[in-house]
């Protein structure tokens, strides 16, 4: 059983206990462990179930590469799924559920796919459930679906929250074991600054644990002895910055390094955001990111017990946790002796270590027969025995095909295969590795870094993750990259040499990628290499034979490195038996990309603190509090929020509106229409520049008038409209769509920055800085009147004319324009003053019988009046010549933006769809976007279509159905009744007609 | 070619799987061919299929720089759909989605095609009208599309936010017979009918250059020397740039990188692809239980096969803010492809300035769906020199200003 060990466990503080749950049992732990540490400590090998077969999983790992032991964590709002054990602190109150099984982990119904397993081979779904068709979706996918994925929905809303943090550093160490910390020592001493991040919560990395059984020292010191002084020289310089808690997530074109600091993971009930998200900008970076342990594929690699072997020698030594009590090791190193020595002085039984190497191992082979430990040397595992649990192994010769020498009992395995280098973070930008052949790793190399916008290299690989395994040569390692980094990023740091490190020394690995060597199809197909994904030994090799050949194909084909881990413990592994069975050497075989982030990191620190209310901005108008207390149905238009309608109590939508068109046009109606885009364009070109911006002639306006502008694309299409104002000789103000402020102002910038630089002409969007109201219909004179202050008389102030004055005290910029073919003003004041104008004015309006009206009511009396509305008369797709606004063309000018784009063809063509309007025959509203239909099908089946609907309304003023739409040859089909066939089955009949329904001689705006 | 089924598992599993073919050859080159197709990518393979199934034209290579499948077929979301608004583009995508629903039993190779529907949300008053025009639009086209309120989509999409702070759900245009396919295996399956017609795809061959003798093409030269053909297709997505440099031509593309990602797999919770264009996210939930998400595109051009940070973040704020569960879900891996990007934002499938060379190109971010009915058409222009799938997506059309633009009735086009 694994157990407590009465003593030992250098991060746990024993006398703290910490309850928690595992599966609705109470278990208790100490504070310093890991979920898994805890776990076992309780005696809780198994944890989960496998993907595919469903098949018992213990924890096999003792860090982020654990692919099996996931949990479902916590309750309500604060429920995660897959969470890793091994990589999640314990705490108090922690509520954890495995995952993947029904109805239990003990007994799961989904298990059977075990005992199905011989036909269900890596990609057994490509070639059935194909009949009959049906079936995929009603009876095969469903089934499917429900028995993969993992952990369980979260259902609630998220109740942490998250924040993202920018952080600047001439250099970042990654990683902070021994390597990682002398890298930063070496480095600091050029005094720039070095930001420091470890992804667990403590310093030190391994060292600490292996020197356990070596007895090593660094400079004469134990291992935990010369980290802690490290950490205290580096924390005692202004220049460093340490992190704990935080990974090295991904790292992106040049030098833009993402970390993930979890803060209150560990302490769910503290304040404070849950994740930070560290976004760095920085010169270099050091990953001294440590290596990976390889498992054995030997059959029944995967059975709960089995495990890592200095994972194993981790739970011992950290946390005082005995995975069994007779634990075979089986290596084809030195470094799994350590384990075996470690087990021995916790007074743990080890019956033997199985060496796959005919010679054995070195100084610590030598060490462990000295403590008494049985070694055995070219051996092998022929298979693990047991169910839910080890329960012995059965030893075979590594040359040979599985044949039994004899077996022992036991109940736990550790497995040592050599290790590889974490080169994630060095891959991710383009970093390239290379294969050593003495270690059996991909490492980096140094030749063919990741490269930023100079050409030369930012990432530097120190320690084990560069492929120096033994203590001395990543000290030495990480003290050479510390310097070259801060020399790369413009340092000048001290030349001393790297601390002394005394450890057992190694003897040399072989590479074993099989075991026994010769293993049959039967130990193959138990022979797992990725265990969450279950991809055995056989699967690979089937891919191999069917011509999943790239390593690409075969991980897609196998499913192998594509679980939670991503391959951290499997894809060697995998690729070396890929490569066998193609007969290539393992680089011609290559790696599958290496992708961020590291390991997962939380959706919600990507979002970070833009959610709810603030996920984007929301713009109000100084008059928004006021719409918001006076019935305001809100639609959103760009960022803003506009008021659709002031709907009264009692009255429905639809009623508001009708109310305030009518109101409107036979009274008085206001409208805020400050979220108009207001750009002020000036200086000395400005008047050149706004004739290639709009169709229009705009230099020739004259201080104190308005023109109605028309703005292309380059391709000619209509972009933009609105009310240009010359306010004097290079000043003009350009009046844009609510939606189209920010695009225009991009637009206008993007010309002058690149094609008109050499242009004197500056663009402001003076959107937010103004309040502005429209007041419309009849009494809108008198009103203003009342106001006064100045002249605003048909004398004084003409149509499309705007002048600057008071009125009722507020400074005012009074524009005569107007959208609904009433009698109308749009007044500016000052943003501070809006509010209070508004009020001023519905104030004084009062006896004239003021209403606000919201964008239906501009929409409708616009399209009454036959105005175009960007957005609905326009696509993308529609120039000024189909909406019949040729006299906005001028002809006088030798270029403007999609002129030439207007003269290609097609845009000339004479069968272009034309603004008409329609009228149904029976008075009701066509319905919005309906296409009219022509005689007969294209070449493709398709019915033929001869127009469409842009607008359509009912009209309160002509209490009928009224629409606007373009048509083939519309304005040459005047009468003529069309089919407009809806999605409700009914067909609609319309006739054209002129666009404009309401004052077609204009004499109401004009009085 | 041994047909795939249940019975073959099942003799095959007596046998330890010991007696399964290669799902394609791996020849070398011949020295000529009647057609060559550059790129052996989904659009590429399909092209060789329906040469050879519907035309008889078996003389074929497919050559291809990496592995088959490598490009955008393996690193796109997976989403089919046929609910365009332009007669063109309603026409080739329903054309394609229609192949999809047979591809599995055509192909003998189950490709997953799982019409599970999909919803784009409405969430401004102008998307409402723009996708009741487009469901307008389908009905005459012969695609069935609907447009739906907010309680049906709801129904659909128990996790949805129908009311967030910032844009409310307004309605949403369902396809029903929209969905997902397994990307991987269409490339596969396409590839092993292919070969199994006497095709050759050659992979891990670089094409270098493009032969041509006077106007006309005679040929290219490639990693593995060169290879002779009468006729030459260009199917190289994010790299139609270079080929048709090589060819003499020039090609009004730019190639950006566009972003996607996955969680780590969780149970089923969403049956339906969610398109949510006006916060720029989708997403949907493969078979394995993750949730696959598309992201935005790099704004600037580039060819490296990586994904940046910054619109992985825009994407997950969008997805939040419509899926608030998400928050709580995390990114298991994320990456980019290279996508090929027109004016329009529609493809290009065209005859070339070059006699005997076409194109295929410029399916932008949304060109998974297209596999099968881009493969048809094309088939048919390189046979016959017409077709009307492919008329309304020739080059001329930049020329003449007859644009086929789908991002009016939404603000994104696929």
């Amino acid at each position: 059983m694994s157990t407590r060990l009465a003593s030992g466990g250098r991060l746990i503080d024993r006398s703290k206990q910490v309850q928690f749950t595992f599966n609705g049992k109470q278990m208790r732990g100490h504070a310093g462990d890991t979920l898994a540490s805890a776990l076992l400590a309780n005696d809780q090998m198994m944890v989960g179930r496998s993907f595919k077969y469903h098949r018992p999983r213990g924890i096999v790992a003792s860090g982020a590469e654990e692919p099996n032991a996931l949990i479902n964590m916590g309750e309500g709002a604060r429920f995660e799924p897959n969470q890793r054990a091994t990589t999640t602190e314990l705490f108090n109150g922690l509520v954890a559920q495995s995952q993947n099984h029904w109805p239990s982990l003990e007994f799961d119904i989904g298990a059977v796919n075990t005992y199905f397993s011989r036909f269900l081979p890596a990609g057994f779904y490509y070639k059935m459930f194909m009949y009959p068709r049906a079936f995929w979706k009603h009876v095969y996918e469903p089934f499917i679906r429900q028995s993969a994925g993992l952990g369980r929905a979260p259902k609630q809303r998220d109740q942490d929250t998250y924040e993202h943090f920018y952080h600047f550093a001439d250099l970042v160490v990654i990683g902070g074991g021994v390597a990682g910390l002398q890298a930063a020592l070496a480095a600091a001493t050029a005094g720039q600054s070095v930001l420091v991040i470890e992804q667990t919560a403590d310093w030190g990395g391994r060292a600490p644990v292996d020197g356990v059984a070596d007895d090593s020292t660094i400079d004469g010191m134990d291992a935990d002895a010369w980290v802690a002084q490290a950490v205290a020289k580096l924390d005692a310089m202004d220049n460093v910055t340490m992190r704990t808690r935080t990974m090295g997530a991904g790292v992106y074109d040049h030098g833009y390094l993402l970390a993930y600091e979890r803060l209150r993971d560990h302490a769910p009930e503290a304040k404070g955001p849950r994740h930070r998200l560290w976004r760095i900008r920085t010169k270099q970076i050091v990953t001294a990111t440590g290596a990976i342990e390889r498992p054995l594929s030997f059959a029944g690699n995967d059975l709960p017990g089995v495990m890592l072997a200095a994972a194993l020698r981790d739970y011992v030594v950290n946390y005082g946790v005995s995975t069994g009590d007779r634990t075979v090791v089986v290596t084809n190193n030195d470094d799994a002796y350590r384990t075996a020595i470690v087990l021995k002085q916790a007074g743990l039984e080890v019956p033997v270590i199985i060496d796959a190497r005919p010679e054995g191992g070195g100084a610590l082979m030598a060490k462990a027969r000295d403590m008494g430990i049985r070694v055995d040397t070219g051996r092998a595992i022929a298979k693990v025995k047991g169910g839910k649990r080890v329960t012995g192994v059965q030893i075979c010769a590594q040359a040979g095909e599985g044949s039994v020498l004899e077996e022992i009992p036991c109940d736990a395995v550790a497995m040592s295969g050599g290790w590889s280098p974490v080169v994630h973070l060095w891959s991710h930008c383009g970093g390239k590795l290379i294969w050593d052949d003495a270690q059996a790793h991909f490492r980096p190399d140094p030749s063919r870094p990741p490269t930023g916008a100079s050409g030369e290299g930012f990432v530097i690989a120190a320690g084990s993750a560069n492929g120096a395994l033994a203590l001395d040569a990543a000290l030495a390692d990480a003290t050479a990259a510390g310097v070259a980094a801060a020399r790369a990023a413009g340092g000048t740091p001290d030349d001393a040499p790297p601390p002394k490190a005394d450890a057992l020394g190694e003897a040399a690995l072989a590479p074993v990628w099989m075991m026994p060597q010769g293993a049959n199809i039967k130990l193959r197909m138990k022979s797992w290499l990725d265990f969450q994904n279950d991809v055995k030994v056989s699967d690979v090799q089937l891919a191999a034979h069917e011509g999943f050949e790239s390593v690409e194909h075969a991980k897609r084909y196998t499913t192998l490195g594509m679980a939670t881990d991503q391959g951290k413990l499997s894809n060697i592994n995998g690729l070396a038996i890929l490569s066998d069975a193609l007969g290539q050497p393992i680089p011609v075989t290559g790696t599958t990309t290496f992708r961020p982030p590291y390991t997962p990191i939380s959706m919600g620190a990507i979002a970070g603190e833009a959610r709810g209310e603030i996920f984007q901005p929301l713009r109000r108008t100084p008059m928004h509090d006021w719409h918001d207390a006076n019935g305001a149905d809100w639609e959103p238009v760009g960022h803003w929020r506009r008021p659709y309608a002031f709907v009264r109590n009692g009255e429905t939508v639809n009623e508001a509106v009708m109310r305030e068109v009518r109101n409107t046009r036979e009274k008085l109606g206001l409208l805020d229409a400050s979220t108009l885009g207001k750009l002020i364009v000036k200086g000395p070109d400005a008047g050149r520049f706004l004739d290639m911006m709009y169709t229009n002639m705009m230099s020739t306006l004259k201080p104190g008038k308005c023109r109605y502008g028309l703005m292309c694309s380059e391709n000619g299409f209509l972009s933009d409209d609105g009310v240009v104002a010359r306010i004097d000789d290079d000043t003009w103000l350009c009046h844009t769509t609510t939606g189209g402020a920010d695009r225009i102002h991009a637009h206008m910038e993007e010309w002058l920055q690149t094609e008109w630089w050499d242009w004197k002409v500056y663009v402001a969007n003076v959107t937010e800085q103004l309040a502005q109201v429209a007041v419309v219909g009849p009494n809108a004179r008198k009103l203003l009147e009342k106001l006064g202050g100045m002249d605003v008389s048909r004398e004084a102030l003409g149509f499309m004319e705007w002048a600057d004055g008071t009125l009722g005290g507020f400074d005012a910029r009074v524009y005569r324009i107007s959208f609904s073919g009433e009698l109308s003003y749009e007044v500016a004041v000052p943003a501070s003053q809006g509010r209070a104008f508004w009020d001023k004015l519905m104030e004084a309006g009062k006896e004239f019988g003021v209403m606000p009206y919201g964008t239906e009511a501009l929409h409708i009396m616009r399209a009454e009046k036959g105005f175009i509305m960007i957005g609905d008369e326009t696509d993308g797709t529609v120039i000024p010549q189909d909406l019949g606004l040729d006299w906005a063309l001028s002809k006088k000018k030798e270029d403007y933006l999609g002129k030439r784009a207007q003269q290609r063809s097609h845009m000339t063509d004479p069968n272009r769809w034309k603004l008409v309007g329609l009228e149904t025959v029976d008075g009701s509203v066509l319905p919005d976007g309906a296409y009219a239909l022509g005689n007969g099908v294209n070449e493709n089946g398709q019915k033929v279509m001869i127009g469409r609907v842009t607008s359509t309304y009912h009209s309160p003023t002509l209490n009928r159905g009224i629409a606007m739409g373009l048509v083939l040859h519309g304005p040459d089909r005047m009468g003529e009744v069309l089919d407009f066939p809806g999605t409700d089955g009914k067909t609609y009949k319309a006739k054209i007609v002129s666009a404009v329904f309401y004052d077609p001689e204009g004499e109401k705006q004009n009085v | 070619m041994k047909r795939y089924s249940a019975f073959a598992i099942a003799r095959e599993a007596a046998r330890y799987h010991s007696g399964w073919e290669r799902a394609w050859r791996s020849p070398e080159p011949k020295r000529k061919y009647d057609v060559i197709i550059v790129g052996a990518g989904g659009h590429g393979l399909a092209t060789a299929y329906y040469l050879g199934k519907n035309f008889g034209i078996t003389n074929v290579a497919v050559i291809e720089k990496g592995w088959l499948g490598g490009g955008n077929t393996g690193r796109n979301t997976t989403i089919i759909r046929s609910n365009y608004l332009q007669d063109p583009s309603a026409a080739i995508y329903e054309k394609s989605r229609s192949l999809y629903e047979t591809m599995s039993q055509d192909l003998n190779y189950n490709v997953m095609f799982s019409p599970r529907g999909v919803i784009m949300l409405a969430q401004t008053h102008h998307e409402v009208r723009g996708y009741q025009r487009t469901a307008h639009a389908n009905a005459l086209q012969g695609v069935t599309t609907e447009f739906i309120t907010p309680q049906k989509v709801k129904e659909l999409v128990p996790i949805i936010n129908l009311a967030g702070p910032r844009y409310p759900v307004l309605g949403g245009l369902w396809q029903a017979r929209g969905g997902t396919a397994r990307h991987d295996a269409v490339a596969w399956g396409y590839a092993r009918a292919c070969s199994d017609m006497g095709m050759d795809i050659i992979q891990k061959c670089e094409v270098t250059g493009v032969r041509r003798d006077g106007g006309r093409v005679a040929g290219v030269d490639t990693t593995k020397g060169p290879i002779d053909c009468d006729k030459l297709g260009i199917v190289v997505a994010g790299h139609s740039g270079v080929l048709a440099d090589m060819a003499g031509f020039r090609l009004p593309i730019e190639s950006v990188a566009l972003q996607a990602l996955v969680s780590e797999p969780i149970k089923p919770c969403m049956d339906v692809v969610v398109m949510a264009n006006t916060v720029h996210g989708y997403m949907s939930q493969s078979d394995k239980g993750e949730m696959v998400i598309g992201g935005g595109a790099d704004g600037y051009n580039n060819y490296t096969q990586r994904g940046s940070f910054h619109h992985i973040e825009e994407t997950v704020r969008a997805l939040i803010e419509t899926f608030p569960m998400v928050s709580r879900l995390k990114m298991l891996r994320q990456w980019g492809g290279i996508v090929d990007m027109t004016g329009d934002r529609s493809p290009i499938l065209s005859k070339t300035p070059v006699d005997g060379v076409f194109i295929n190109c410029g399916w932008g971010t949304g060109g998974f769906k297209a596999i099968p009915g881009s493969g048809w058409g094309m088939a048919e222009l390189i046979a016959k020199g017409r077709s009307p799938l492919t008329d309304a997506f020739s080059l001329d059309r930049f020329k003449e200003g007859r644009f086929i633009d789908e991002s009016v009735a939404a603000g994104v086009a696929h």
